[in-house]
């Protein structure tokens, strides 16, 4: 059909675009991993990042933990959405994706005073002559707010691959004699997989390069990668270089962790809108 | 290059004032009524920019301008007013993120407020440009001795904006004792209630002070020195802020915290349980000067503006609201007697004679000072050891995972 | 566990997850309305800082600049992605293949990547001149970093609808006397509207939304989403929950106005079909 040879010029402009602001930007940013301010070729950069590797096992495992709490909460969310009738899945589907339109930085901000040691929380707690807790500017609640603000991000795709999940399928199981469990892991666990695959990259990827939300809810002492590149770029330790370097290293993390969870399914693409 | 201010600014103020017979009763001659609160000299050409369409890029601290917030006078807007050139007004929260922007080229500005140090730095790097005083003839309102330091000798570059100190600001229902020094953000007592300076000049000054060092480190070793006391206070900060802290401070969310003496008195008015304390290890001294980068384009317009925030009626709104100290001796004259006589404003001898100027920092020592702070922030405390082992054990688990997944599909397709 | 405990059990636990999602911003718009500065002690209600919040000059213009802003790169990235997804579609399988892969960068890489390799790249240009005196950062920057990140999803949204296309039906309207541009504009520009509608809505909420990319490439300018920035850094002042409380209620708004448009569309078309098929069982 459309298929002629002409047609083909129409992804021109694009691909021009494509190389220019895509291909090129990561080219530099390679580049800039590999030289020194003057523009020699160094690897001091690549090597220096060693001397900051508590900051990438933090980041690593606030998201990690982050995905793995977001993916238990939004499971059995997803399942019992797709179990409703249609017009109230709709519905629920709409109120999912509504917190998700608000800015993110007023949605962090209002974590913030609630978690604060005389914020709403605290004084609700203090009713019942409880607390005050410590809550804002640790870790928790850095990992506190990845979760709120990704949450929608795991709920959907894995509520998509449920919706595909026809009834008929659970109750075969049942009649079969699987328990809730075996339900769980022998039918649902792996019809969903794509979307599960899906949803671990959409949060973890945004959460371990957030420097947002550990600034907010961390305090500045909850350093994440995200920080440390804002810090060299354009904070208090002007080095693009090094940033560059650190770009690119976290770059090489995203990669990883998108094989591991493409290995699911490779055909998967559709979910990511 | 240690600095010291030796004599009573206050004092000072008034004997300059005495000797350049009060430049501030010169004004009184013609005025222009630009708004309520606003009058400026009518012996300027306040509008020959008005039909150019010019928008001046002015690049100030945050909290830092009376903006007409809290029914504090508009200067920007009486500016544009009077002036007919368009300000758009955005702000920074340190010297050092001042300095990332410019130096990338990731934008362009008219008008910067620096400090002291950073003047010296950008003007050394050719990144600030040789000031035309004749379109800033408020220059002479300046109190003399906030000119002539260390980091412009021959005032080429830079006007001063306002000057001040940094102190001690607690919570007086949350300490025991008044601090007196600066070990008590080091006190485990105040543990996780102590919030710290997030830029790096401001807080490796509390951490030298305390140990007895300059402010200004002479060395790479120095450096090493001081950073590792910084360390050492992780444990104890709750939160390294900048202008964040009004919040914190005032809402009571943590005992005590090193700011900027201006700042404090803003505190202190919406929070009276607040206190100030200049610490007796002394502290440090500071300009903010405005300045113009040498890549601005309207140059003469930045001066206009420049001249502009230096009128006796402007500087009086801005001190007004920001409780910054005035280099500017009219405006001082015209502050109400709390403000005018204030020991955290204007701090007596006592405190002056040990106040410490930054000075700008040889390459070496500032690279030093820079990577040193990322690490500082990143330094956990006996966390960083276990945490690469767990990584470890993740990454190795993920793969046998992964692996054992790669298996099992190849096993049941197979069948 | 008998049926009426495990829905029960259900409605309870998306009560729950809905409470942690709304809670927070339920918090803010009550607090928008406090009379008082604080955050945590309710003393009286006030409208005022809706009034500030619409006399703030800030906040009024950076809202403008981020409409504009998403609109015009949410336009050209809709026709820039549109144009490629026919190209793309014509391709050889492999080329297809890098072509998407590549495309699929901005959207998996981390935002801050996107931001600072996009501020690099202009960084650079800037060092050769363009841009002249005045630099290049803000609106180029700005426009370029949007439309950038926005491509991909119209790329990804239209092209599988163009993949799901009946081939004979370009065919046919060849065969029907059609020059290929007409075909295209009347009969595949239609097929493909719906999704390029929603690729464009797509671009339109990620490019209002965005702030991590244009914090590095915003140059002087301030976007809605850096004015929130540069205020939550700063002494607080309840307009900004004042500010969340009209957003939410925009959004809800527009949400619920699409719905019923979209309900109606489907009630209309429903009734469509049940009219045809009577009328085809009439016959």
């Amino acid at each position: 059909m459309l298929k002629s040879k002409a047609s083909r010029w129409l992804a021109g402009p694009y691909l021009v675009w494509m190389a220019l602001f895509i291909v090129v930007p990561l080219f530099i940013v390679i580049w800039y991993a590999m030289t020194t301010a003057d523009g020699q070729f160094t690897l001091d950069n690549l090597t220096q990042i060693g001397r900051y590797s508590s900051v990438f096992a933090r980041s690593l495992i606030l998201a990690a933990v982050s995905t793995v709490i977001c993916l238990v909460l939004a499971f059995p969310v997803g399942y019992f959405l797709s179990r409703l009738r249609a017009n109230k899945q709709h519905i629920m589907l709409m109120l999912v994706m509504l917190p998700m339109w608000m800015n993110f930085l007023l949605r962090t901000y209002a974590w913030m005073t609630l978690l604060e040691k005389n914020g709403l929380i605290n004084r609700f707690f203090g009713l019942f002559g409880l607390g005050p807790f410590n809550m804002i500017n640790t870790s928790g609640a850095v990992v506190l707010g990845m979760v709120y603000n990704y949450l929608p991000f795991m709920i959907l795709p894995i509520y998509t691959a449920m919706t595909k999940i026809d009834d008929s399928i659970i109750e075969a199981a049942q009649d079969l004699g699987c328990n809730v469990w075996q339900i769980l892991w022998r039918v649902l666990v792996p019809l969903t997989g794509p979307g599960i695959a899906t949803g671990i990259t959409q949060v973890f990827v945004p959460s371990v390069s957030t420097f947002i939300i550990s600034r907010m809810l961390g305090g500045g002492s909850n350093l994440l990668i995200g920080d440390l590149i804002e810090l060299q770029f354009l904070g208090n330790s002007y080095n693009l270089n090094l940033g560059s370097a650190m770009s690119l290293v976290l770059m090489v993390i995203v990669l990883l962790c998108m094989s591991f969870t493409s290995s699911f399914d490779e055909s998967e693409m559709e979910g990511v809108m | 290059m240690k600095h010291c201010v030796r004599k009573s600014a206050a004092l000072l103020a008034v004997l300059a004032l005495a000797l350049t017979g009060a430049p501030g009763v010169l004004a009184e001659g013609e005025q222009i009524q630009v708004s309520e609160d606003i009058s400026v000299s009518a012996d300027y050409d306040w509008t020959r920019f008005a039909d150019d369409g010019i928008t001046l890029n002015v690049y100030n601290w945050g909290l830092y301008i009376s903006d007409g917030s809290d029914d504090s006078v508009n200067v920007l807007s009486a500016f544009e007013d009077l002036t007919g050139i368009k300000v758009n007004y955005t702000t920074f929260d340190s010297n050092e993120s001042l300095y990332a922007k410019l130096k990338s080229g990731g934008a362009t500005y008219d008008v910067i407020v620096p400090s002291d140090y950073m003047v010296g730095k950008m003007a050394a790097e050719g990144m600030l440009a040789p000031l035309d005083f004749a379109n800033i003839p408020n220059f002479a309102g300046v109190g003399e001795e906030y000119l002539g330091w260390d980091f412009d000798p021959d005032n080429t570059y830079s006007v001063p904006y306002t000057w001040g100190t940094t102190g001690l600001i607690y919570n007086t229902t949350l300490v025991d004792e008044a601090p007196t020094s600066w070990a008590a953000l080091w006190d485990v007592q105040y543990a996780n209630n102590v919030l710290m300076f997030n830029n790096s000049r401001d807080a490796y000054a509390i951490a030298a002070k305390k140990l007895g060092y300059s402010l200004n480190p002479a060395s790479v070793e120095e450096v090493d020195i001081i950073m590792e006391e910084l360390k050492a206070q992780k444990s104890v900060v709750q939160a390294y802020v900048m202008d964040e802290i009004f919040d914190k401070m005032e809402g009571g969310e943590a005992a005590m915290a090193p700011y900027y003496a201006g700042d404090a008195l803003t505190m202190i008015d919406e929070n009276p349980d607040l206190a100030f304390v200049h610490p007796s290890e002394g502290v440090n001294f500071f300009v903010d000067s405005m300045c113009v980068p040498a890549n601005s384009k309207n140059k003469e317009a930045a001066e206009l503006f420049i001249n502009y925030m230096c009128e006796p009626s402007v500087g009086l709104a801005n001190c007004d609201y920001i409780g910054y100290s005035t280099p500017i001796t009219a405006v001082w004259e015209q502050l109400d007697d709390d403000l005018k006589y204030s020991e955290i404003a204007y701090p007596g001898e006592e405190v002056m004679a040990k106040a410490e100027v930054f000075s700008t920092l040889p390459d070496e020592v500032n690279a030093a000072m820079d990577a040193q702070w990322s690490e500082m922030k990143s330094y956990e405390e006996g966390g960083s050891g276990w945490m690469v082992v767990v990584m470890l054990l993740l990454a190795i688990a993920v793969s046998f995972f992964n692996i054992w997944r790669k298996l099992r599909k190849k096993a049941r397709d197979n069948y | 566990m008998n049926k009426k405990q495990s829905v029960l059990l259900q409605r309870t636990y998306i009560i729950l997850i809905f409470c942690f999602m709304y809670l927070p911003i339920a918090v803010m718009i009550a607090f928008s309305f406090n009379e008082s500065k604080s955050r945590a002690n309710f003393t009286g209600f006030t409208l005022d800082w809706y009034k500030s919040l619409f006399h703030n000059e800030m906040i009024l213009s950076a809202l403008g600049l981020s409409l504009i802003l998403a609109l015009v790169s949410s336009v050209l990235a809709t026709v820039l992605g549109t144009l490629a997804t026919i190209g793309i579609h014509s391709m050889s399988r492999r080329t297809q293949l890098i072509v998407n892969n590549i495309s699929y960068v901005p959207v998996v890489n981390p935002e801050i990547i996107t931001g600072v390799s996009l501020m690099l790249l202009f960084v650079m240009a800037q060092n050769f001149g363009l841009g002249g005196d005045s630099g290049l950062f803000g609106w180029p920057t700005l426009l370029v970093a949007h439309i950038t990140f926005n491509v991909p999803y119209v790329i990804f949204n239209v092209g599988p609808k163009l993949r799901q296309l009946d081939p004979s039906l370009y065919n046919a309207a060849l065969d029907l006397g059609c020059t290929p541009r007409q075909a295209f504009f009347k009969v595949i520009l239609p097929q493909l509207s719906p999704a390029i509608l929603s690729a464009f809505l797509i671009c339109l909420t990620y490019s209002i939304d965005d702030f991590m990319i244009s914090y590095f490439n915003s140059g002087t300018m301030q976007t809605l989403p850096i004015a929130i920035y540069s205020m939550t850094r700063k002494k607080v002042s309840p307009e900004i929950n004042a500010l969340s409380a009209v957003m939410f209620c925009v959004i809800l708004a527009i949400i619920l106005v699409s719905n019923a448009a979209d309900s109606r569309a489907y009630r209309k078309n429903q009734n469509a079909i049940r009219k045809a098929m009577q009328e085809e069982g009439a016959r």
